[in-house]
């Protein structure tokens, strides 16, 4: 037995060999998959393994430190619960892409070399594109290729990134690179895309809502958070990222109010919340880092949940629309009990949301960013009032929609109190649970105090009351079955532009080469090579005929009769004999002429 | 497994009854009201909450912040995104469809 086992290669053999197993053993397999993973997570030890040479460099599957663990705790957590919750349908592609796509995210969190991190990266994307192809349907195919564009060439930037940088002299190790030149440029755009940056970030929001009810917990898991990671691990103080996370902080929520589809406010909410990662790592104190980490880790727990929650309205109903819903409380009274676990959790006290994101805030506050800090304050807020409020009313509170079905299976019970209970462990224990796995041990910090307590009911209480007047006010329910253009059009709509306009300058194009080729040129030759020659023969024969005092009726008459012999290539001997000399005597001319 | 009940208001669930919403409605303004008299009390003893700024130590700071940013957020998605940003809910896929004819 070798000391250390990459994790991601537990997880990617077990999403290899899912397919073959048959019916109980394959769900028995997938769910022990991860439990193994987490067997082999409490053997490793802090430090550099798993390295080797491969041509000129040496990789580094196994980079142990305080960042790299807490992110492998919660990642092997949720794909086992993530497992667990689609374990039921026992289908192979699913299961397989849980597994790879856990594999792959711990692979880049684990990594300690710029390249091994790429390839692990590079996988990420085929575990989300089999994560939306699950979904099985028309709308989900489109969407896998529209995210597999944006990645690919996110992908290509970061690779193109990475080449620069090692090319210019930078080291291969996978730490903290200065934000100079067009290679750490690139890395940054290409950890960008993956970390859903406005603009080059609506792949997220475009494609989330059409992935499969289970596929999404993993996409909401790994893409983003294994961006903040690379982000903290590379760029972290980098100013720039203050920008970012402002935009990402607030622009979100305003999409979030009035988007119909549920799945699509959870994405919008997302957003938001990875912005309070970028504002931590931009802040780059021992403090806020520490706060980025714990917050992706509280995160990913009340996100999953929430997503779970819809993920089963969408199971049981195959509706995720806010106008579709309502009154579910009375078919999924757990589900929607769990639903509000989730709002909850995204900052109440007692719940892990409170405990993570104060210590962001906090370093604004100390750090004088008053604008950040008024931001995140808001945000605090409008998640509240969006991911958690919104959707639990819309769907399980909201007037009754006349929908009746079956509560969760079991299976998906099970997975959504398992993160309930985490996320209550965490919020009310921060010091025996997550607090200990944090990167900065001597940056310590204390949420339950009797302010902060008072402050965040205050905050939270006030949000739910402005809900529930502005839904008395008859403002709120304007939830209108719409699609909202977002950035996203950039390439939803360019690309059909660009074929349109193509379709039209080429295809024009083509048809005007068409005509004029087959259509005129093509005829002249075929013509000219059919009666050109009687022609031109006519047209010599005629001012020979005038010297020889021939009428022009007389001539008209002589032409027509050469035509039809030329065409045809049929002379009397005589004619043939006068072109012959008429031939040779041109000929002699020419000979004369040139000496 | 789903199925359509053709009578909605037949169903009693908790939240059908007005009275019960007006409770929960009734709850939710007596919190807001105690949290509010406990800044007030806070500001009024000296008590130190230790806040990161000094607006945090006005009475009513939070409270006031997360009502009126709530109710701006809604107020400017609704009247200033939504008619920038609304089309169609089949907009893409109309496009899309468009591209496929020409072709």
């Amino acid at each position: 037995m070798p000391d250390f086992i990459p994790p991601a290669f537990i997880f990617l053999i077990g999403a290899l060999l899912v397919p073959f197993f048959k019916g109980q053993a394959r769900q028995v397999f997938a769910l022990l998959v991860p439990l193994v993973g987490f067997a082999n997570y409490f053997t490793i030890e802090k430090g550099a393994h798993g390295t080797f040479q491969l041509l000129d460099f040496q990789l580094i599957l196994g980079n142990a430190d305080a960042w790299s663990l807490i992110f492998l705790n919660i990642f092997t957590i949720l794909s086992f619960v993530g497992i667990l919750y689609i374990v039921r349908d026992n289908k192979p592609l699913d299961l397989s892409a849980g597994l790879l796509y856990s594999g792959s995210a711990m692979g880049v969190v684990m990594a300690g070399d710029l390249c091994s991190m790429f390839f692990f990266w590079e996988m990420l994307t085929i575990g989300a594109v089999m994560c939306i192809l699950a979904r099985r349907t028309e709308a989900s195919g489109k969407a896998a290729y529209r995210y597999l564009l944006v990645h690919v060439l996110g992908g290509v930037l970061l690779l193109a990134g990475i080449i620069i940088h090692i090319a210019g002299g930078g080291s291969t190790a996978f730490d903290k690179i200065e934000l100079a030149g067009p290679g750490a440029w690139l890395i940054f755009i290409g950890f960008g895309i993956n970390c859903a940056w406005p603009v080059i970030g609506s792949w997220l929001t475009d494609t989330y809502p059409e992935a499969s009810y289970g596929g999404l917990i993993f996409m909401a898991t790994f893409t983003t958070k294994t961006a903040i990671f690379v982000i903290a691990r590379v760029f972290p103080g980098e100013d720039l990222l203050l920008w970012i996370g402002l935009v990402m902080v607030t622009l979100p929520l305003l999409y979030a109010a009035i988007e119909n589809d549920l799945r699509r406010v959870l994405a919008y909410c997302l957003v938001n919340q990875v912005g309070f990662m970028v504002i931590g790592i931009g802040l780059g104190k021992e403090l806020s880092l520490n706060g980025t980490a714990a917050h992706a880790y509280c995160h990913i727990l009340y996100k999953a949940l929430l997503f779970m929650a819809i993920g089963s309205v969408l199971y049981r109903t195959g509706k995720t629309k806010a106008t579709e819903l309502g009154g579910l409380y009375k078919s999924m009274p757990i589900t929607a009990l769990f639903c509000c676990i989730g709002a909850l959790s995204t900052s109440a006290p007692l719940f892990c949301g409170f405990v993570s994101k104060s210590m962001i805030m906090s370093t604004a506050a100390k750090q004088g960013e008053y604008l950040i800090w008024a931001a995140l304050l808001f945000a605090s807020a409008g998640v509240f009032l969006l991911a958690g409020l919104k959707v639990c009313y819309f769907a399980f509170f909201s007037k009754d929609s006349g929908t009746r079905c079956e509560e969760a299976p079991l299976n998906q019970l099970l997975a959504m109190g398992i993160i309930a209970g985490l996320s209550i462990f965490v919020g009310t224990f921060p010091d025996s649970s997550i607090y200990p796995m944090l990167p900065f041990a001597e940056a310590t910090y204390e949420p339950y105090t009797v302010g902060h307590v008072t402050d965040q009911l205050a905050l939270l209480l006030f949000s739910g009351l402005a809900f529930t007047l502005l839904l008395r006010a008859g403002i709120y329910p304007a939830d209108l079955r719409a699609t909202n253009l977002d950035f996203d059009c950039l390439y939803r709509k360019t690309g059909p532009t660009i074929y349109g306009l193509f379709d039209r300058v080429l295809n024009q194009f083509n048809k005007g080469a068409g005509n004029f080729f087959v259509g005129k040129v093509a005829t002249g030759a075929s013509n000219f090579f059919e009666s050109g020659s009687a022609r031109i023969l006519c047209h010599m024969m005629t001012p020979i005929w005038m010297l020889a005092g021939h009428s022009k009726e007389q001539i008209e008459e002589e032409r027509h009769v050469l035509f039809k012999r030329a065409k045809r290539g049929a002379f009397p001997i005589g004619l043939t004999a006068l072109l012959a000399v008429i031939l040779l005597g041109l000929l002699a001319v020419v000979f004369l002429v040139e000496d | 497994m789903t199925q359509k009940n053709p009578n909605p208001t037949d169903s009693t669930g908790w939240f059908d009854k007005k009275e019960n919403v007006r409770k929960v409605f009734n709850w939710l303004l007596g919190a807001c009201a105690l949290l509010v008299l406990i800044d007030v009390i806070f500001w009024i003893t000296g008590f130190d909450k230790h806040p990161y700024l000094n607006w945090q130590k006005w009475p009513g700071f939070q409270a006031v912040y997360g009502f009126v940013s709530c109710s701006a957020l809604v107020l400017a998605a609704n009247y200033v995104l939504r008619p920038l940003v609304k089309r169609d809910e089949d907009d893409y896929r109309k496009e899309s469809k468009g591209g496929e004819n020409d072709a």
